[in-house]
């Protein structure tokens, strides 16, 4: 706990960010999105997109699961949801951007509502297995409605324009992502401050009290799906977007793995947790690739061996994480700014 | 002061509380049956008994918990027997836990405001943008939280600390000051005390009376230290197997021959009890 920040009024305690130091970590990140597309890799712009909707995504699941204390193992699902509206729409009506998006997440959360049904009725592992159960389901729809899904074919997505500008490539498809996800992350972050928020983390840490306080568990449980949906929804139509095609194998059980690993990898429960998550997991996997193609010049042979080695060092950095740091990335990060905060004073 | 605020805080009416009749039972287990009690508005009322009495059993019939197999309850002449737990909050009943419900991932202040949930508002679109009604009512939440309930109960030096790591006793008294943040009519505290040291009993007493006293709320309380029950209760009823054997004074109470044979028979002497030797309350 820092004491030295005697607070002038509440307002200012109630603040998004509580300290400058908060707000200075803030307005760096805010400068280094901007600036970063001056790097001019194709490639590293592509992977700053991908990073961005697995924030978005990731952050979904984490209101969910790490808030709600609601285990999903449907997420993935929901991006389908989400990508597979926005090719639809896009592609049949050529209805503008922006509204497909919305759409994405409003299709997807209302789908997300429904799928949180049991979990008025069941808890724990047997919701997960419900939750699974459920895009199992909604894989089923995606491969047999072709009419509208195309099919194991799936659907080709048309490139996103925005005011007569095509976003044809990651470097400007980036404007439209970055903006976006930036939104999302302080919209989840304002969620926290008010009484929805606060119900949601309620409901994880005792259910029965939660309801004699007066908050309706049916509504709160069924809200924190929706919206978690309406996160997956938003993201899989950027995603669609950046990919430009949605089949039913875009998004595999393994993605909801995926997400999972990075809400807990991360840090449950709070909201840079869900950024710090998504960009490990996203990143660290092209990271050891690229550790594997440097070796190339040694071992000509390396990346070819290395290529199972690589999964085998992920999930050892994995179950790494959940051995020495159960609470995530994000409570790395606040004992690191903590350090330099009391900075030349150890602790 | 800014105008948003007004000083005083907001005082709601004492509750008044009858029931009537209450049965309920486990499987085989009759934890109650059939008893009365009259809670008048603005009193301090005790419910005492041996372990197993029914105490805790009545609580959560009453707060809606449990649903009675017989009886009513009525909050201000009005029947709330079928009115669902949650919705109770909203008219004015709190309640503490024997063993303590709080919401340990949380700081003392974040459980303090969830008390007030079932009087806010602010939809889910507000809370996004954190702007219009959902900015405004959070900052007089923390305002009036803080003069009314943190201010009172001298929480200031925790409210950022997470309430799982905080002793036994406070974590007592955090759930006293999240009941009040409801906006109680009727408080009704179970076992306030249990597993406290003199001190903080002490504490926790004035505090129970201070309460009455500035909010005016209606207090029924559940508690084995009967120090305090006697010290502090205007009536007190008397259960025992689920029945009530005795309701009245501390004074006519303690020396019912019924309540001493009960108590004989159990756990203690009332009489003894009252000189300052209470037997132990479970402290979970
Ligand atoms: N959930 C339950 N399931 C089954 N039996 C229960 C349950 N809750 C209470 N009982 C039984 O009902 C009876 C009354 O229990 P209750 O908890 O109301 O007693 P109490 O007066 O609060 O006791 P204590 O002073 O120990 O808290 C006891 O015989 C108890 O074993
Ligand atoms: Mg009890």
């Amino acid at each position: 706990m820092r004491v030295g920040t005697a607070k002038e009024s509440y307002a200012a305690d109630e603040g998004l960010f509580k300290t400058d130091t908060q707000k200075v970590w803030f307005g760096l990140l805010m400068a280094g999105l901007l600036l970063f597309p001056l790097n001019g890799s194709n490639y590293w712009m592509f992977l700053a997109v991908l990073v961005m909707i697995n924030v978005i995504s990731t952050t979904g699941l984490n209101i969910l699961t790490g808030y709600t204390g609601q285990v999903s193992l449907g997420h993935a699902a929901f991006m389908a949801v989400g990508a597979y509206t926005v090719a639809f729409f896009d592609g049949r009506f050529d209805t503008p951007v922006l509204l497909n998006l919305v759409l994405a997440g409003a299709v997807a959360a209302g789908i997300g509502y429904l799928v949180g049904l049991p979990s008025l009725r069941i808890k724990g592992l047997y919701l997960a297995i419900a939750t699974l159960a459920a895009s199992v389901i909604l894989g089923f729809v995606f491969l047999n409605w072709t009419p509208v899904t195309g099919g194991l074919r799936g659907l080709n997505v048309p490139t996103a324009t925005i005011a007569g500008i095509e976003l044809a490539t990651p470097d400007r498809l980036y404007w439209l992502v970055m903006p976006i996800c930036v939104v999302m992350v302080l919209a989840a972050k304002n969620l926290f401050r008010t009484r929805v928020g606060r119900a949601f983390i309620a409901i994880r840490d005792r259910d029965i009290s939660a309801e004699i306080i007066g908050i309706s568990l049916f509504k709160y449980k069924l809200m924190s799906f929706a919206i978690s949906s309406f996160y997956a929804g938003v993201a899989g139509g950027l995603w669609a977007y950046l990919f430009r095609v949605v089949t039913p194998e875009s998004f595999p059980a393994l993605a909801s793995i995926f997400f999972l690993a990075a809400v807990i990898v991360g840090g449950a429960g709070t909201i840079v947790g869900g950024i710090f998550g998504a960009v490990f997991m996203t990143l660290i996997p092209e990271f050891l690739k690229l550790s594997a193609t440097a070796l190339v010049p040694w071992f000509p042979d390396a990346s070819i061996y290395l290529a199972p080695v690589r999964n085998i060092i992920f999930g050892l950095l994995i179950i790494g994480f959940l051995i020495f740091e159960p609470m995530g990335l994000a409570e790395m990060w606040r004992r690191t700014r903590r350090y330099f905060a009391l900075w030349p004073f150890r602790t | 002061m800014s105008p948003l605020h007004p000083a005083a805080p907001v005082r709601p009416p004492a509750a008044r509380l009858d029931v009537e009749n209450l049965s309920l039972q486990f499987g085989g287990v009759k934890a109650l049956d059939g008893i009365d009690l009259n809670v008048a508005p603005g009193s301090i009322t005790a419910l005492i008994g041996p372990n197993g009495a029914g105490k805790t059993s009545a609580f959560n019939s009453i707060s809606g918990f449990y649903k009675p197999k017989t009886g009513t309850v009525r909050l201000d002449g009005e029947d709330i027997t079928a009115v669902p737990a949650r919705d109770r909050a909203k008219l004015g009943l709190a309640r503490t836990f024997q063993n303590i419900a709080l919401f340990r991932g949380m700081t003392v202040l974040d459980n303090i405001k969830l008390g007030r949930h079932a009087h806010l508002t602010a939809g889910v679109f507000d809370a996004f943008l954190y702007w219009g009604k959902a900015k405004r009512e959070e900052m007089e939440l923390r305002a009036e939280v803080e003069r009314d309930v943190i201010d009172f109960l001298e929480l200031d030096h925790i409210r950022n600390v997470p309430v799982a790591i905080l002793p036994y006793g406070l974590q007592k008294k955090v759930e006293l000051a999240r009941a009040l943040a409801m906006r109680p009519r009727i408080l009704m505290l179970d076992e306030p005390v249990a597993g406290m040291n003199r001190e903080e009993t002490e504490d926790m007493a004035r505090a129970i009376l201070d309460v009455r006293e500035e909010w005016g709320v209606t207090v029924l309380l559940v508690e084995h230290d009967m120090g305090m029950v006697m010290d502090i209760s205007d009536h007190v009823c008397v259960l025992n197997f689920g029945r009530r054997i005795a309701a009245g004074t501390p004074e006519e109470v303690r020396n019912n021959p019924d309540v001493i044979k009960a108590y004989l028979g159990s756990s203690g002497d009332p009489r003894r009890a009252a000189e300052g030797h209470a037997p132990v309350g479970e402290v979970a």
